[in-house]
C-alpha cells in the first residue's frame, strides 16, 4: 500500500493570536509552527496501515523551505519518505495548492508505483478552506470522502465511517482515492527518539512547482481578531467557601430550574 | 442578481432526513424520502441562516432554493419558503441522489447554475454543506469561500463580493475580495443575516408558495422522466461515494454534546482518567453532559467525541461550566457559542477567566462535590 500524506506547516497559537502590522498574518515570532491535529491523525492512520499491509507512507507539504521541519515531523512518526513542493513564500489558495499536489502525484504514477491512497486533514487549521482534498481528486478522476473519523483498509478499497447529525454514514471506496479525515480518528503516537534521530538525517526531495498561477479569485485583504476575550470574568470567591455563592448564580441563570 | 441557496432538511423524529436506498440492480424510478409524507418537515436552522444571507445578497432579484429528497410536492416546504423571499424552489426527486451522493448532488447543482443563471450559490457552512460546495468548485473551476460571516453584492469598484469569512474556526477573521462570474460561498453558524425588515420587499404582494419545479437527474440505466424542469447529466462516476446511514452506535455522544443545554467541561486540570466521576455527577444533575479539552483527549483520557474546540465539537449550551481548563483559543473557538461560561479554575491568569462571565479560583476537586451537595442539599429541601 502507497499512502500519501498531505500536510500543511502553520502557527502554533495557543493563549491568543496576534497580527502582524499589515494585518494580513499571524505574528510567529513568539511562536513556533505544527501541524493540523487532523493531519497528525493523517500520518497516524497511514503508518498504521503500512505497518499491516506493508508499504510506504509519504508525506508530503507545499510550503518554504521552512515546511520541512514538518515532514521530519512526520517522518519521526514513521512515514519513510518526503516530498517538499517548494513555493516562494507567497500563500497559495486552495486551487493552486490543489493543482500542484494532483501533479505530483500524476508524475509519480507515470514513473514509479503510484499512490493508492492520499490522505488529508478535513480543513486546514489556519485557513479552513474545506476542500483541497477534494479539488486534488477530482484532478486525478480519483472518488473522495472527506471528515471521516474510522477508516478500514484493504487491498480492495476503503470503508470509511463518519457521524452526521446523528447518524453514521459508511462509505465504500475502490482505490486509489482520497480521504480526508478529523482528529478522533485515532491517537497518535509521540515520536520515539530513534525514530527522531531517522527523521534528522532523512533526505527529503524538493520539486519545483510549475505553472501556478496566484491569484485565483478569493483575495485577502485583511485578517482581524474578533471582539471578545478581552473582559475578566466576575470573580465569585476562591475554593469551597465560594460555592453558596456559585449556587446563587447558577439559580439566577435558570440552571437549577 | 440570482441566488440559489442549498438547503438541508429535518424530519421530525430523525436526526437526518431517512433516505431509502434502493437494492443494488434497477432502481426505481421513485422511491427515498417522501418529503409529502412528512408535513412538518422543516429546515434546518444553518440552512435557514444561508437563506437569510442568500436573501440579502439577491437583494431585489431573485432567491432560489435546491432541496435532495423525493417529493412532489414537498408537504408544506413550499409555503415556508415563500416566508423566506424564495421565489422558485428545485426539487430533486430521483431515488438514486436522494440518498447522500456529495460529488452527485454538486453535480446537480451545476446543471443548475446553467438552468437558472443563477450568480450565487450557498449552502450552510456544515459537514455536508463544505463538501457539496467543495466539489462543485471542483467541477466548475470556480473559487470556493467557505464559513462566511458576510458577503455583499460584488461592486465594480470592489472589484468583486466583497466578503468576511472565518479563519482558525472563527478566531481570526478574514476580509477578502471574491471575483468569480459565480459566487460560491458557505455561510458560518456565527453569521448574523440582515432582519427581515432590512429585506428589500419586491413589487407586489408575496407569493403564498415558491414555485415547486422537479429535477430529476440524467443517471445511465434509469428511464427518462417527463415533466422534469431540469435533467443534469449524472457521470457513473459521481455516484461512487454514496453514504449508506446507519444509527449512531454509541448513541450520539456528539450529537448530544452539540445540543446540550448545559455542558460540564473538564481539563488537565482533572488529573486522569478517573478524575470525571464528579464531573459527570454534576452534569447529570444538572441535565447535562461532559465535555473536555484537547489534552484529555490526547492523553486518552475521555474519547475524542467529548471533545469540545476547533477539532472537535462546537457547543451552544445555557451554561458552559469549564473545570481545570486554561483556555487555549482551539478550545474557545468550541465554547465561544455558550450563552454563559462559569471557570473553575486555581490560577486567576488562566486565559479562559478572560472569556467567562463567573470565576471560582480553587480546586476543581474540592469545589465539585461541594457544589453537588450543595445543589443536592437545595433540591431536598425544597
Amino acid at each position: 500500500m502507497e499512502i500519501l500524506v498531505c500536510v500543511k506547516r502553520v502557527p502554533t497559537v495557543g493563549g491568543r493570536i496576534t497580527l502582524t502590522g499589515d494585518g494580513l498574518g499571524v505574528d510567529t515570532r513568539m511562536s513556533g509552527f505544527t501541524i493540523s491535529p487532523h493531519e497528525e491523525c493523517a500520518v497516524e492512520e497511514a503508518v498504521r496501515i503500512t505497518e499491516r499491509l506493508g508499504g510506504t507512507v509519504s508525506v508530503l507539504t507545499l510550503g518554504p523551505e521552512s515546511a520541512i521541519e514538518q515532514l521530519r515531523g512526520a517522518l519521526a512518526l514513521g512515514a519513510g519518505r518526503a516530498v517538499l513542493l517548494e513555493t516562494d513564500g507567497r500563500e497559495y489558495g486552495p486551487i493552486a495548492t490543489a493543482t500542484a499536489i494532483a501533479s505530483e502525484i500524476g508524475s509519480r504514477a507515470a514513473a514509479e508505483p503510484g499512490y493508492d491512497l492520499a490522505l488529508f486533514g478535513n480543513e486546514a487549521s489556519d485557513t479552513g478552506d474545506y476542500q483541497v482534498g477534494i479539488r486534488v481528486a477530482h484532478l486525478l478522476g480519483w472518488p473522495v470522502v472527506t471528515g471521516i473519523k474510522s477508516l478500514d483498509v484493504s487491498a480492495d478499497g476503503v470503508v470509511a465511517r463518519r457521524e452526521y447529525r446523528g447518524v453514521e454514514e459508511a462509505y465504500s471506496l475502490p482505490l486509489p482515492a482520497v480521504v480526508t479525515v478529523k482528529e478522533g480518528l485515532n491517537l497518535p503516537r509521540y515520536p520515539s527518539l530513534p525514530g527522531r534521530l531517522r527523521a534528522k538525517r532523512a533526505p527529503v526531495e524538493r520539486v519545483e512547482i510549475k505553472d501556478v498561477s496566484l491569484p485565483e479569485g478569493l483575495r485577502k485583504t485583511r485578517l482581524r481578531v474578533p471582539e471578545g476575550g478581552t473582559h475578566q470574568a466576575t470573580v465569585l470567591g476562591e475554593g469551597v467557601a465560594a460555592v453558596p455563592e456559585l449556587v446563587r448564580v447558577l439559580d439566577e441563570l435558570g440552571i437549577l430550574s | 442578481m440570482k441566488a440559489l441557496v442549498l438547503l438541508e432538511l429535518e424530519v421530525p423524529g430523525d436526526t437526518a432526513v431517512d433516505y431509502q436506498y434502493p437494492a443494488t440492480g434497477n432502481p426505481p424510478q421513485s422511491s427515498g424520502t417522501s418529503l409529502s409524507a412528512h408535513a412538518d418537515v422543516t429546515v434546518t436552522e444553518a440552512s435557514l441562516r444561508a437563506l437569510g444571507v442568500g436573501r440579502a445578497l439577491a437583494g431585489t432579484g431573485s432567491l432560489a432554493a435546491v432541496v435532495f429528497g423525493d417529493a412532489d410536492a414537498g408537504g408544506g416546504l413550499p409555503g415556508v419558503l415563500a416566508e423566506h423571499g424564495v421565489g422558485d424552489v428545485y426539487l430533486v426527486g430521483s431515488a438514486v441522489v436522494a440518498g447522500y451522493a456529495p460529488q452527485a448532488w454538486a453535480r446537480v447543482i451545476a446543471g443548475l447554475i446553467e438552468e437558472t443563471g443563477a450568480t450565487a450559490v450557498l449552502a450552510a457552512a456544515t459537514d455536508r454543506g463544505n463538501e457539496v460546495m467543495a466539489h462543485l468548485g471542483a467541477i466548475t473551476g470556480l473559487p470556493m469561500a467557505a464559513n462566511c460571516l458576510s458577503v455583499s453584492a460584488p461592486a465594480p469598484a470592489d472589484g468583486g463580493y466583497v466578503i468576511t469569512r472565518q479563519r482558525w474556526a472563527g478566531l481570526l477573521e478574514e476580509e477578502a475580495v471574491l471575483d468569480a462570474p459565480v459566487a460560491l460561498l458557505t455561510v458560518a453558524a456565527e453569521a448574523i443575516p440582515p432582519t427581515e425588515a432590512d429585506a428589500p420587499s419586491g413589487s407586489g404582494a408575496p407569493p403564498e408558495a415558491a414555485e415547486v419545479h422537479r429535477v430529476v437527474p440524467d443517471i445511465s440505466g434509469m428511464a427518462p422522466s417527463p415533466g422534469a424542469v431540469c435533467a443534469p447529466a449524472i457521470p457513473d462516476g459521481d455516484l461512487v461515494v454514496r453514504a449508506v446511514e446507519s444509527p449512531v452506535r454509541d448513541g450520539g455522544g456528539g450529537a448530544s454534546l452539540a445540543t446540550a443545554r448545559v455542558v460540564v467541561g473538564g481539563g488537565r486540570g482533572v488529573g486522569g482518567a478517573d478524575g470525571f466521576a464528579p464531573l459527570e455527577e454534576l452534569a447529570s444533575l444538572l441535565g447535562g453532559v461532559v465535555g473536555v479539552s484537547r489534552v484529555v483527549t490526547s492523553e486518552g483520557w475521555r474519547p475524542h467525541r467529548q471533545q469540545v474546540g476547533q477539532t472537535g465539537t462546537k457547543i451552544t449550551p445555557e451554561l458552559y461550566l469549564a473545570c481545570g481548563i486554561s483556555g487555549a483559543i482551539q478550545h474557545i473557538a468550541g465554547c465561544s457559542g455558550a450563552k454563559h461560561i462559569i471557570a473553575i479554575n486555581t490560577d486567576p491568569g488562566a486565559p479562559i477567566l478572560a472569556h467567562a462571565d463567573y470565576a471560582v479560583i480553587g480546586d476543581l476537586h474540592e469545589i465539585i462535590p461541594a457544589l453537588v451537595a450543595a445543589i443536592r442539599a437545595r433540591s431536598a429541601a425544597a
